[in-house]
């Protein structure tokens, strides 16, 4: 039976890595004694994958991990149990059954919103055509891709920018990146929803 | 929502931020202001080592489990983050409340190796408290501490108020009770500590030295502090309280499962082995609480591997219905054994058989000596035949993996002793070739490997002389020439250990007060980290001797049987007259039966309990 968790990150938990997360939650689904469903083999794991792994220093309102289960718990129950052995600043928010045959969450995601707390008065940088900015490719030289296809939307809120953009394998724009492109240095980024291609949340 | 004493920037600079940040599931959470006492518990080494460390995490719940304290971790921070917080003069903090350490009332270190004293200099100067006792003022936290390396407490002494000796489970309580009777007069709490067993208080002891540099006398300054300290004992193993709240880490840790302390103390009486002698008697706990701490540990923890921990894992008498319980508990669970050090015998086979991939595993001989003769001379009870058939049976079993461990520089050792090594991983070698080839799985290898034996104090090698590190490489030269010259060669590794490391080890185990200038030096020059390979730097070591006029030779000579030794004062149980009599067996050659074959008479019994007392009223 498979299963998708929503999760909040919070507080000095953003200083913990994506690998250590999925550690965490290993770890935590046997604390909540949650019937996981192991892989089979000599060193069984547990069946689990995140749907989009989130940076160092990056707060978020919804992650979501999927495992599957060997039984049925009732949902309350097993948020209930999980939040009891959560550390300050990760909070389980939902628990809902998937059909057995539906996408990984990874797979099916396409789009994120961010809102980046931050000083900005002028967002016209980014009103252009195309929004050059210089990226490292992975064998280290310095290349201008332009962004602006990625950058579904911006705009000015209370407190900073609230903007959304592509997330998953075609096509990711990190939020950083979009900063770069204001020439803000100084700033601090809360994932709020992640969505699928057809823009529905996870 | 919970905040961080370092700022975001700098958070996202260092390696590893989780190090610093502390809030991990079951991190013991109180109000700072409603305590009287803060104490920040110190391993003085890097966050993923401190966390594997069993006894931080007994003594963090022992002082938590008092409503009047709050105890808080503190670790070296690593070598990126020490560099910013000396640049920015960043104070160091504490993980759990992230308050400068400053802040506590006392801060106490648990030593487990020498090579850590450095680092307990940088927790020290980054928390901005002065480094010797004798400067700091009452407003400074009182420091201690405790380990295994502080049954020769002496090389850091002056950095130390008092130190404890022996097992933190029994008289801490005590302590801390006075510290609120007395916490406004410093001076007045150690000398009413200094009466508590178990404490040792430096500042109240002067030592004399003779001409040649050797202790001429060692005394307290005051009638009412106690001439010799007596180690401290759990002699009811199942008297110790489970640990009700173990933290759980973000980062991987060296250890990264529960550690389930099935014993303290050894039977077997090594004669090179410090942990066999401090740590007598043997205590088993009962089948029963094993049981019970396994389970709930990994309820607790929720990890997903549980290894045995003790001296000697197949000594235990209960062994085999204590691993037959957990390989069932395990299998259900999906739960890894991490099997701890057995004898290889059909048993054992049998039950790695059960719980590792035999591909994967290798079979491990810690044999010390390559001849029977030095065998005898350090009474480590494994022969040749003990070796050579077990592989035998392994082999046919399906392994192909062995580990050989030996040792260097032991007393009496020839270069015939240093040939027997390469001979014996050869007949090893030729036992796998004896077996049927079809039988066989692929090639077998042998991995020998040597550290260079460092004499410890309250050993029966305590006396023995070490060599140069120049020396240490030719001896390790002739055991790799030797065994290039085999027959089946090939199939055999070898590797050493840094024999400057070992030198350096040499001179702290058996090391006096005038150290704590060296070490202070050394950390001046910048030494630290020293147990890491990468991090350790024998020039500036050899500096910090010259500066301080001091040499490594002097404390790694031969010592004579009436010299008054740095550690003297203490009582370990073990009786000098015991060592004494060990080390002329060993020079004769010896061999002296374990606890259970019969009693040496050693004086351990007199703590009244474990092994001593076993089939006896
Ligand atoms: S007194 Fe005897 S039985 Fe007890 S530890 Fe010493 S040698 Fe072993």
């Amino acid at each position: 039976m498979k299963i998708r968790i929503k999760f909040s990150k919070h507080g000095n938990t953003k200083y913990v890595g994506h690998l250590d997360i999925m550690r965490y939650f290993q770890k935590a689904m046997r604390r909540a004694d949650i019937p996981i469903r192991y892989s089979e083999g000599f060193s069984p794991h547990q069946v689990m994958s995140f749907a989009a792994p989130l940076g160092i220093g990056i707060e978020s309102d919804s992650e979501y991990l999927d495992i599957e289960v060997t039984d049925s718990i009732d949902s309350s129950e097993a948020i209930k149990r999980l939040n009891s052995v959560m550390c300050e600043g990760i909070k389980i928010i939902e628990w809902k059954q998937l059909p057995d045959n539906s996408k990984t969450a990874m797979s099916q995601v396409a789009s994120a919103d961010y809102f980046v707390l931050c000083e900005c008065n002028d967002i016209s940088p980014l009103d252009k055509a195309e929004i050059l900015v210089e990226k490292e490719t992975k064998s280290g030289e310095l290349k201008q891709v332009d962004i602006k296809p990625m950058l579904y939307s911006v705009k000015k809120t209370e407190g900073g920018l609230l903007m959304h953009v592509a997330q998953g394998s075609s096509g990711n724009l990190k939020p950083e990146t979009v900063m770069k492109a204001l020439r803000i240095d100084e700033y601090h980024i809360i994932r709020k929803a992640i969505y699928d291609i057809s823009g529905l949340t996870l | 929502m919970n905040n961080t004493f370092l700022n975001e920037d700098i958070l996202l600079k260092v390696e590893k931020p989780a190090r610093y940040i502390g809030n991990e599931p079951n991190m013991c959470v109180k109000n700072p202001d409603n305590v009287e006492i803060r104490i920040g518990l110190c391993f003085p080494d890097v966050y993923e080592i401190g966390m594997s460390n069993i006894g931080i995490q007994i003594i963090y719940e022992l002082f938590n489990r008092r409503e009047d304290t709050y105890c808080e971790r503190v670790f070296s921070p690593w070598h990126d983050l020490d560099k910013i917080m000396r640049e920015k003069s960043i104070p160091l903090f504490t993980l759990e409340s992230q308050s400068p350490v400053r802040d506590m009332n006392m801060l106490g270190f648990s030593m487990g190796y020498e090579m850590c004293y450095t680092n307990v200099l940088q927790v020290l100067d980054l928390s901005g408290i002065p480094l010797y006792s004798k400067d700091r003022s009452e407003d400074d936290p009182i420091i201690f501490g405790g380990g295994t390396c502080t049954y020769n407490p002496e090389p850091i002494a002056d950095f130390f108020d008092f130190l404890y000796i022996g097992e933190a489970e029994t008289r801490y309580d005590e302590v801390l009770d006075l510290y609120k009777k007395y916490r406004h007069d410093k001076r007045r709490f150690l000398r009413e500590v200094s009466h508590v067993d178990g404490i040792y208080v430096p500042s109240l002891y002067s030592v004399q030295y003779n001409q040649d540099g050797t202790i001429k006398s060692f005394t307290p300054k005051y009638e009412d502090v106690p001439s010799i300290i007596k180690r401290q004992v759990v002699t009811d193993m199942d008297s110790v309280r489970f640990i009700d709240k173990p933290i759980v880490p973000f980062i991987k840790v060296t250890q990264d499962r529960v550690v389930l302390e099935i014993m303290r103390g050894c039977i077997r009486g090594c004669r090179f082995c410090q942990a066999g002698m401090i740590y007598r008697p043997l205590r088993e706990h009962s089948l029963e609480y094993l049981k019970d701490y396994a389970v709930k540990m990994l309820e607790l923890t929720g990890a997903d591997e549980i290894s045995l921990s003790s001296l000697s894992s197949s000594d235990f008498s209960r062994i085999e219905e204590l691993l037959a319980f957990l390989i069932d508990y395990t299998s259900v669970k999906k739960i890894n054994i991490s099997l701890p050090s057995l004898r290889i015998d059909s048993f054992s086979l049998d039950v790695m058989n059960k719980v590792q991939d035999v591909k994967k595993s290798s079979l491990t001989f810690a044999a010390e000596a390559g001849t029977q003769r030095l065998r005898d001379v350090i009474n480590k009870g494994i022969t040749e035949n003990d070796i050579l058939s077990g592989s035998l049976d392994a082999f046919r079993g399906g392994w192909n993996k062995v580990k050989m461990y030996f040792m260097l520089g032991l007393p009496t050792e020839t270069a015939e002793d240093r040939d027997g090594i390469g001979d014996l991983c050869e007949k090893i070698a030729e036992t796998y070739f004896s077996i049927p080839k079809e039988q066989r799985v692929g090639k077998v290898q042998i991995q020998a490997s040597s550290s260079f034996f460092v004499p410890k104090p309250f050993t029966p090698f305590q006396w023995a002389s070490m060599f140069s590190a120049d020396e240490y490489k030719n001896m390790a030269g002739q055991v790799k020439d030797h065994i290039r010259e085999q027959l089946n060669q090939k199939c055999i590794k070898y590797a050493w250990h840094d024999p400057d490391v070992s030198v350096l080890e040499g001179v702290f185990a058996r090391g006096d007060r005038k150290l704590s200038e060296l070490i202070e030096t050394a950390y001046h020059l910048g030494c630290m980290y020293d147990a890491w390979s990468d991090s350790f730097r024998p020039d500036l070591w050899e500096k910090a001797f010259e500066i301080c006029g001091l040499s490594p030779a002097f404390y790694n000579r031969e010592r004579k049987l009436d010299e008054i030794l740095p550690w003297d004062f203490i009582d370990i149980g073990v009786k000098k007259e015991f060592l004494i009599r060990e080390w002329n067996n060993a020079l004769n050659g010896v061999i002296t039966p374990n606890c259970r074959q019969q009693c040496s008479g050693c004086g351990a019994r007199m703590f009244e309990g474990g092994v001593c007392f076993e089939n006896k009223n």
